[in-house]
Formats: structure tokens, C-alpha cells, sequence
């Protein structure tokens, strides 16, 4: 990460230190890797028909360039809507969800051989999940032209606080007729045909309260409070945001049974405070909380309990609550460092292989190989995130974008983790891989905030906006030699 | 702001990092591991879409096991002609529930990768032609194993039946019933595999047909033990003449008495010879002489012939035959006197597999020289090549050949005094019957009824050992086993060789 040539500004002052000459876009770059993961998932996409010995035609081309366009409708609007945007992210989040296009199209095949076995219906995913893909494009199109700077999500902070709050506890509240109780958790909502997670968004929501929220208190919380020991304790009256945070995870574990997002949402909140207030104690207090809130949980709920057990020996109870992720072991281990090759191994053998577990497939078809490639990409993507926030130049943008960044690197690490038994395992979505709606749709929205935040950092500060006066601080203002007036 | 940004940074970096350094140990140190586990059915499929070799009779090449192409992905469906006749031979191999029998034994010659066919698959490999498994080829005869499995199936009786040729120790005969078909467990479909195996798994099926009773069962062996006995006797130098105790019970210890069969004295005298004893099986003649013996004799005895063996192949496992109670994987000390007597009449606890029964008689057969069973006949490459070929395996001399002929001739007078159907005249067969109690109450308790015999009595070509659960407490050796035994004797003598 290079160091900002800007020295850091306080929310809405502007350095003085900008360069004059125009900075390069980079679009051209961003088209060119765009065609190239274009190429990579047309190129997966032909060895999956390849290795489940369907024909090979042009079609397949077809699909490539249909893919290539869609994106560079994006490319167009990020083009003109945030000319100065990082090049490396859309490409980034194109080939992601190219490969999961792919991968869950490999399923369908893999589930409607079964289907044909079993005499039971075809459920094909990939169809809806190249709908849910134009519908987040459109989305993220949206996002791009309506939020001109970011920094004036500030103002709407509470109302997005408000109806992120209320987007979560939606499910939990709702009767069962529109929020169904699928997989152990409560977390959806039906309308019409379609089921979504409103936590998904709220996640986003909650975001940019916080960051609003934490910028406009920011000096309230870096008072010192009482000294023990060395070291500086908050005040009590400051605890409050981090026991809201808190509260909510809780509530989110208790009424919808659904660890995922609670972690997440905790991890986000922790980081955050963090960056605003520049204290490691509020981790080590946030950490506290969240090792207490664990002894509870696992003690009190029973699926929180037996999710630790299969987590410590998913072999002890294979029969039951360990198959899953024996069955996602099973198939990193076949697939080894190479791979089975896509299309040639059986990732379906693992339930919801195309959601939660779509990493496990990858692991298995791809190998070590290429599932560290995909946990590249994801790096990739947050790093180029975390780089426009240090680059941005105001506070907001820059916890906004870090949160964001470190949201999705969250988001890989509590799926992957949990697929690959490092953590328990949770169960949420692999960003913009997974089958699903929702996911996508809140990641797209995402995407776009950073492309924005990105497009902020790297936008030359040219002549064109009115310069405020220099004007020095007055702490380092020349001592001036006023004479006194002779009486 | 910027430094807990980097240092969020470096932390998300450090995630990522945990998660690849997991993946690796997971796909590269963990990875044989997982992939080896029985669980892992990915292995079973690609072994599954492998064309499978053949299982099939030394005689006349009749298919036991072989494979039926199919239009899904498995591409091969495992079909077993006749598959309940052979099932104890074949066992099953299901992809839900995995493999046992020669299925399971043989599994690497009949899937392909076993170390022996390792050119042919680098061959595949560069011709692109689809790698094939290996053929097994048994030493089983068809009609003796019908006739086995007709006899028993006839009366729906649990038990088995294991056929030898003395000199060799090809194994003509397999049997055990209540039989299962391996062709429902090896089923494609999913859900009929499962309702299958249901059905007679032995937690749901108290008959246990899964059980293969030949070799993996062992069962009180009653009188048949006498011919163990007997040989001790002989080898110790006592002859057919040799006087025994002929009284209808005896004193084994202050309140146990040990009884003849329905308490008649044994013969017309005071006492009477072995021969006697053997052909009326006489248990107070035999408790006494067991006791006589002492335990050395009788256990060196037992042991030459096979008893207490614990890694016995043929190539299932056989389960360990015992003299004495288990102990740290021994089971030949006889516990204190009063079990030396009734050991003597094979029971308290002795337990024999029907293997090991058959082993004894094709041991008395062959001149007292012990043959190791063995099933597999020859083992092919799939082009047919010959991998490996029978050969017949001493285990070493039971008792002498003189003794071995003296109790040849015991046994065709206990032969005569049998009853039951199936005696062919011009046929001599030389046999002991056994009828074992069991349970608490023995005398409410239905038998283990058994028949072990070997013919024709002067050159012998077949030994045989039929064990029959009884439900019926009136049971008897010669009632009820004698009648399937000669009938597997006469189809393993029919149409030669």
C-alpha cells in the first residue's frame, strides 16, 4: 500500500497539497482486465463441457461475449460516473461472479443427472442467478449515478441506521407465512417468488450509519477515560455504540439462529470503532464481549453447542450434523493441489455445494490451486478497497471504505473458514460466488460504494473547485510583533 | 486514521493467510487420509465407473459376478447371477454400504488398481483405451454349492454348509442361509439400495442373513468334537478296542452330572471300545477320555488341526475356533476339570467355525495331513492372463496316517448307525454327527444340529461340514443335517472332477 500523498484531512477540508496535472483513468486498463477474466470464465465454462462430454459449439463464445457485455455496461457507467474509479475492481468482481455462474451451472448438471436418477423435478439455479446478476448491475448502475460523493451518505446516516435496524429485525418479527424458518434460520423474506435476506442490505445500511455515526462523535470517543494499569479505559457513557453493536449480534443469534451474520456483523462494528478511535482497548473490550457472548450461546443454545462439537470432530457425529463438512473435506482432499478438473469431480456429493459450500466445490474441481487463486482474487479486491480509503481524503470515506473492504474479506473468512473447519461453521454466503439473490444484490451495492470511494481518492483535486483560503492553523501562526501604540 | 487502516489491513491479510495455510494442510497433509477414508464415497464412484472384473467358478466358467453397462454416470451396474446362492462367496458391493466378501478381499485386482496390474493401467493411460479390473476365478463347484444351499433353503433353516477337497483345500462349497441378494445392495438407485440393506441389516433382521455363517460364526461343535478327541486318543496310542466308561452318567464334579443322550448307557456292557463309543456317541465315554487325556493332549490336538488359529484367510476371514474362553486373543486353555469333561464332548467352551469343522474332516480324509482352504482358484488380468495360480498349501500333519485310517473306519460305522435321508448305496461315507446344546436351558433350547463327513470313504474327493441353527428343540445331527450333507456329497462327486 503506497503512502497518500496527502497528508490527512479532517472531514470536509481539502488538502492543499493536491497535484495540478490530471491524473491517468485507467479505464482502458480496467476494460482490458475485464476482456481477460471474459476469457477465464468462457475458458472454465468450456472445461466443465468439456469434462461432462457435452458437445462444444460456438454457443459457448456467445455466452462469453454476452458476459463481456454485460460487464462493459458497468465499465461504460463506472467510465462516466467515476472516471478516476480503481481499475482492478470491477474485473475483480467480474471474474468472481463469472466463476460462480460457472460453477453453479456445473451443479445444475451434476443435480439434474440425479434429478433424472431419482424421477424428481429440475431445479436449474444458474437461470435466476444470471437474473439476480443483471438485477445487481442495475443496482450497482443506480448506486454509481445517484450517489454522486459518498460523503453525502453522511447526512441520511440515522434513517439508513434506522431502516437497517429494522431490515434485520424484520424476519424475526414477521409470522412464518412471509418469513420461513429455512435451514435452522430465520432470516428470509417471501414475496411473490422470490425470497430475500433483508439482512443482507441492512449489513450495508448499518455500515454507513456507523461510519456517519462514528465521524460525527469521533473526538466524544477518543476521550480519555479513567487510567488502569497503563492503560486507557473508555468512559461508560462511550460503551454505548459497542453494547448497540453487541445487542444486536445477540438478537440477531437469538431471533433468527443465524451465526453468520452475527459474527459478521460484530466483527465489522469492532473494526470500525477501531479506525475511528485509533484504541486497540476497544477491541480488546469488543473481543471480550464477543468471548462472554460465546460461552453463553454455546451453552444455551443447543445448534450453537453442536455446531462446536462438529467443528472440533466433524467425523464424531458423520451421520448427522458432521456429513456436511466431512463431505467438504472429503472433496478438498480428493481434489487435492490440481484439482479434479472442472467438471470432473463430485462436488455435488456436498449438501448446498451451490451456496455456502460453493468453496468446497471449487476446492474440490480447482484444487488448492485454484482455490487459493479465488482467495487472491477476494484479497485483491479488498485490498484495492482498503488502499482507496487510505488514499480518500476524508474521514468518512475512510472509514466507510475500510468497513466495506474488511466486510468482505470477513465475509470470505467466515464462509471459507467455515467450509474448511478452521472456525465453526456458520453458514453465510461466498460474496458474489454463492447462489442467491440477496447476497449479490448487497455486494453489488458494495462494490459500488467503493468504486465511488475509490473514484474520490484517485480524482485529481483540480482548479476548478474554489480553493478555501490558506489559511494556517493557528497554533502554528508566526508570532507577529504587534507594536503597542505610543500614548 | 491511516494507521489502524493499515493495521486492519495486515489483519484482513493475516486472515486470508490462515485460510490458505489451513486449505494446504487440509488438501496436501490431510488430504490421503481423507481421500482413503471408507466415508469417501468419491473414490467408491470412480472405482464404480471402472469396469469391474469378473467373479467366476473353476468349472465350466460359470459367472458368479460380473458388470452390466448402464446409460448413467456409474456406467457399470454390479450384477450377480444367481446372487443369493452365491452371495457368501461374492459378498456385495454397494456404493452406499461398501464391500465385503471377495468384493471386499479381492477389491483391488477387481477394480484395477492393485500394484500386479500396474502396466496394463500405464498402457490404458497412454492408448486411452478405459481401464478394466482383473478376474477372480473360485475353486467353488456349482452343483455342490446348489445342492448345499437347496438343502438348507428347503427347510428355511439358518446355517451353513462348506464343502473341501481333502487334498487341496479348494473350497467346493460356501453356504450360508438365510441368504441375501447382493444384486438389491448394489443397486444405482439410492433409495432401494437403502430400503434393501434395511431389510437385512442384523439390527433389523434377527435371522441376520448378512451373517456368513461359514466362516464368521463360530458355533458349539457337540459330538463332531469327539473326532478331535478321538485323534488325541489315537495319536496317544490307544486303538479302536480301547475300553471307555459305558455307564449313562458321570460324577465331572460334587453336584454336576454328565449325561448320555437321553440318558441311555452306552452299549450293552460295563464299558465299551471307542468305536463304540464313537458310532453311538457316548458322552461319558468321551467326557472320560478327554479327562484321561488330560488337557495337553486334547488342546495339541485341537491345535494341530487348525483350532485357535486367529488370522486364518481364505481370503475372507475366518473367525477364531476355541477350546477355552477368550482371553488376550488366546482361546485354548480348558478352565479346571470339570470343563476338561465336558470339553471332551464339545461343548462348555468349545466353538467351531463350519470351516473349521470341514478342515478337521479333509484333515482325517487326507491322512491326517491339514490342507489351508482356500477359495480363490486362479486371479486374471482382464486380457485373461493368468496373475497368480492356485497352489496347494500344507499346513502341517494333524495325527499319523495310521490313525487318521483307524478313525476313517470309526467314522463309516458312525455312518452306518446315522439315520436321516440321502444314502446312496455303493456310495461309503464316513461321518459324526453332532447335536450341540445351547443356551441356559439346554433341554428347552433348540440344537445346533451338524454333520461332518467325507466319501468316498477310501479315496476321498469331498469333505463336508453342515451346520444347522435348529428351531426345533428335537433336533438332531442325523435328523436334520446328515440328509443336506450327503446331498452336497453326491453333487461334488457328480460329473467329475
Amino acid at each position: 500500500m503506497a503512502e497518500p500523498a496527502a497528508p490527512v484531512a479532517v472531514a470536509g477540508q481539502v488538502s492543499s497539497a493536491a497535484p495540478d496535472r490530471s491524473a491517468p483513468t485507467r479505464r482502458g486498463t480496467e476494460l482490458f482486465m475485464l476482456s481477460f477474466a471474459a476469457v477465464l470464465v468462457t475458458g472454465a465454462l468450456m472445461l466443465v463441457e468439456v469434462n461432462q462430454e457435452e458437445q462444444l459449439t460456438l454457443r459457448l463464445l456467445w455466452y462469453g461475449l454476452a458476459y463481456l457485455a454485460v460487464f462493459a455496461v458497468a465499465h461504460l457507467a463506472v467510465r462516466a460516473w467515476a472516471p478516476y474509479a480503481d481499475p482492478l475492481i470491477l474485473p475483480c468482481v467480474a471474474l468472481l461472479n463469472g466463476i460462480g455462474l460457472v460453477v453453479i451451472y456445473r451443479l445444475d448438471l451434476a443435480y439434474a443427472e440425479r434429478a433424472v436418477q431419482t424421477a424428481t423435478e429440475v431445479n436449474n439455479q444458474v437461470p435466476k442467478q444470471i437474473l439476480w446478476t443483471v438485477i445487481a448491475l442495475g443496482l450497482f448502475l443506480a448506486v454509481l449515478k445517484v450517489v454522486k460523493d459518498h460523503r453525502t451518505l453522511t447526512r441520511y446516516g440515522y434513517m439508513f441506521g434506522l431502516v437497517g435496524l429494522v431490515l434485520l429485525a424484520l424476519p424475526a418479527v414477521l409470522p412464518d407465512l412471509i418469513a420461513p424458518t429455512i435451514n435452522g434460520a430465520k432470516i428470509w423474506l417471501r414475496i411473490g417468488v422470490f425470497s430475500i435476506q433483508p439482512g443482507e442490505f441492512a449489513k450495508i445500511l448499518l455500515l454507513i450509519f456507523f461510519a456517519a455515526f462514528l465521524v460525527s462523535k469521533r473526538d466524544l470517543f477518543m476521550a480519555a477515560g479513567r487510567r488502569v494499569l497503563g492503560v486507557d479505559l473508555p468512559r461508560g457513557r462511550d460503551l454505548g455504540p459497542i453494547l448497540v453493536a453487541w445487542a444486536v449480534s445477540v438478537g440477531v443469534l437469538i431471533f433468527e439462529k443465524d451465526l453468520g451474520t452475527s459474527l459478521l456483523f460484530f466483527g465489522i462494528l469492532l473494526v470500525m470503532l477501531y479506525v475511528a478511535t485509533e484504541r486497540l482497548i476497544w477491541v480488546v473490550v469488543g473481543l471480550g464481549l464477543f468471548v462472554a457472548g460465546c460461552v453463553v450461546a454455546y451453552n444455551v443454545f443447543g445448534h450453537v453447542a453442536q455446531r462446536v462439537q462438529t467443528w472440533l470432530d466433524p467425523f464424531a457425529d458423520y451421520d448427522r450434523g458432521g456429513f456436511q463438512i466431512a463431505q467438504a473435506l472429503f472433496g478438498f482432499a480428493t481434489g487435492g493441489v490440481g484439482g479434479t478438473g472442472l467438471g470432473a469431480g463430485r462436488p455435488d456429493m456436498v449438501p448446498l455445494a451451490n451456496s455456502d459450500f460453493i468453496t468446497a466445490a471449487i476446492g474440490e474441481e480447482l484444487g488448492l490451486i485454484g482455490l487459493a487463486a479465488l482467495l487472491l482474487v477476494y484479497t485483491m479486491l479488498a485490498m484495492r478497497g482498503m488502499r482507496s480509503a487510505l488514499a480518500v481524503r476524508d474521514t468518512f470515506g475512510k472509514l466507510l471504505g475500510g468497513g466495506l473492504a474488511f466486510a468482505l474479506i470477513m465475509q470470505v473468512f467466515v464462509v471459507v473458514g467455515g467450509v474448511t473447519a478452521l472456525i465453526p461453521l456458520t453458514g453465510i454466503t461466498a460474496p458474489f460466488l454463492s447462489a442467491g439473490g440477496s447476497s449479490l444484490l448487497a455486494n453489488y451495492i458494495l462494490v459500488a460504494l467503493l468504486l465511488r470511494i475509490s473514484d474520490a481518492a484517485r480524482r485529481p483535486q483540480t482548479g476548478a473547485r474554489p480553493k478555501p483560503a490558506a489559511q494556517a492553523p493557528l497554533a502554528e501562526a508566526h508570532t507577529v510583533m504587534v507594536e503597542r501604540p505610543q500614548s | 486514521m491511516n494507521t489502524p487502516l493499515r493495521r486492519v489491513g495486515l489483519a484482513m491479510l493475516a486472515m486470508v493467510v490462515l485460510l490458505l495455510a489451513n486449505a494446504t494442510y487440509i488438501q496436501i497433509v490431510k488430504a490421503d487420509d481423507y481421500r482413503a477414508d471408507s466415508r469417501n464415497r468419491r473414490v467408491l464412484f470412480d472405482e464404480y465407473a471402472r469396469q469391474r472384473g469378473r467373479i467366476q467358478s473353476q468349472f465350466d466358467g460359470v459367472i458368479l459376478a460380473t458388470v452390466t453397462p448402464t446409460n448413467d454416470r456409474l456406467r457399470y451396474l454390479r450384477t450377480y447371477m444367481n446372487g443369493p446362492l452365491y452371495a457368501p462367496v461374492t459378498g456385495f458391493y454397494s456404493v452406499r454400504y461398501g464391500a465385503t466378501g471377495l468384493e471386499r478381499t479381492e477389491d483391488a485386482i477387481l477394480n484395477g488398481s492393485d500394484d500386479r496390474l500396474f502396466v496394463r493401467r500405464l498402457s490404458d493411460l497412454i492408448t486411452g483405451r478405459d481401464p478394466r479390473g482383473g478376474n477372480v476365478v473360485v475353486t467353488i463347484k456349482p452343483e455342490a454349492q446348489q445342492a448345499a444351499f437347496e438343502g438348507l433353503s428347503a427347510r428355511d433353516f439358518n446355517g451353513a454348509v462348506v464343502a473341501l477337497r481333502p487334498q487341496t483345500g479348494e473350497i467346493l462349497a460356501m453356504v450360508s442361509t438365510p441368504a441375501f441378494d447382493p444384486n438389491q445392495l448394489a443397486a444405482h438407485d439410492a433409495l432401494a439400495q437403502e430400503q434393501a440393506y434395511n431389510q437385512i441389516r442384523d439390527q433389523n433382521n434377527a435371522r441376520k442373513p448378512l451373517l456368513n455363517r461359514a466362516v464368521a460364526e463360530n458355533y458349539f461343535p457337540g459330538s463332531t468334537f469327539k473326532l478331535v478327541v478321538a485323534a488325541a486318543a489315537l495319536e496317544d496310542g490307544k486303538d479302536k478296542n480301547t475300553q471307555l466308561p459305558a455307564q449313562s452318567s458321570i460324577k465331572i464334579n460334587a453336584n454336576t452330572d454328565l449325561s448320555n443322550y437321553n440318558n441311555r448307557s452306552c452299549g450293552s456292557g460295563q464299558t465299551a471300545s471307542m468305536e463304540t463309543a464313537l458310532e453311538l456317541s457316548c458322552n461319558t465315554a468321551f467326557a472320560q477320555l478327554a479327562h484321561d487325556l488330560g488337557e495337553d493332549k486334547l488342546t495339541r490336538q485341537a491345535a494341530l488341526f487348525g483350532i485357535g488359529e486367529a488370522d486364518l484367510t481364505v481370503p475372507m476371514p475366518v473367525a477364531q475356533s476355541c477350546i477355552g474362553p477368550r482371553s488376550e486373543g488366546n482361546c485354548m486353555n480348558i478352565v479346571d476339570g470339570p470343563a476338561l469333561y465336558q470339553s471332551g464332548i464339545g461343548q462348555r467352551d468349545v466353538r467351531l467355525t463350519p470351516m473349521q469343522n470341514a478342515v478337521i474332516a479333509a484333515t482325517i480324509a487326507n491322512g491326517g495331513v491339514r490342507m489351508r482352504p482356500q477359495l480363490i482358484k486362479q486371479v486374471q488380468a482382464p486380457d485373461l492372463d493368468t496373475i497368480s495360480d492356485f497352489e496347494p498349501d500344507r499346513m502341517g500333519t494333524a495325527m499319523s496316517r495310521r490313525s487318521a485310517e483307524a478313525l476313517r473306519d470309526m467314522m463309516i460305522k458312525s455312518e452306518e448307525h446315522t439315520g436321516g435321508a440321502g444314502k446312496q448305496p455303493g456310495l461309503a461315507i464316513a461321518s459324526k454327527t453332532g447335536t450341540a446344546e445351547t443356551g441356559n436351558d439346554p433341554k428347552n433350547t433348540p440344537p445346533f444340529a451338524w454333520y461332518v463327513a467325507f466319501a468316498p470313504a477310501e479315496n476321498p474327493q469331498v469333505a463336508v461340514a453342515v451346520l444347522v441353527e435348529s428351531r426345533d428343540v428335537a433336533a438332531t445331527g442325523g435328523r436334520d443335517a446328515a440328509a443336506i450333507g450327503r446331498a452336497t456329497i453326491r453333487a461334488a462327486l457328480a460329473g467329475g472332477n
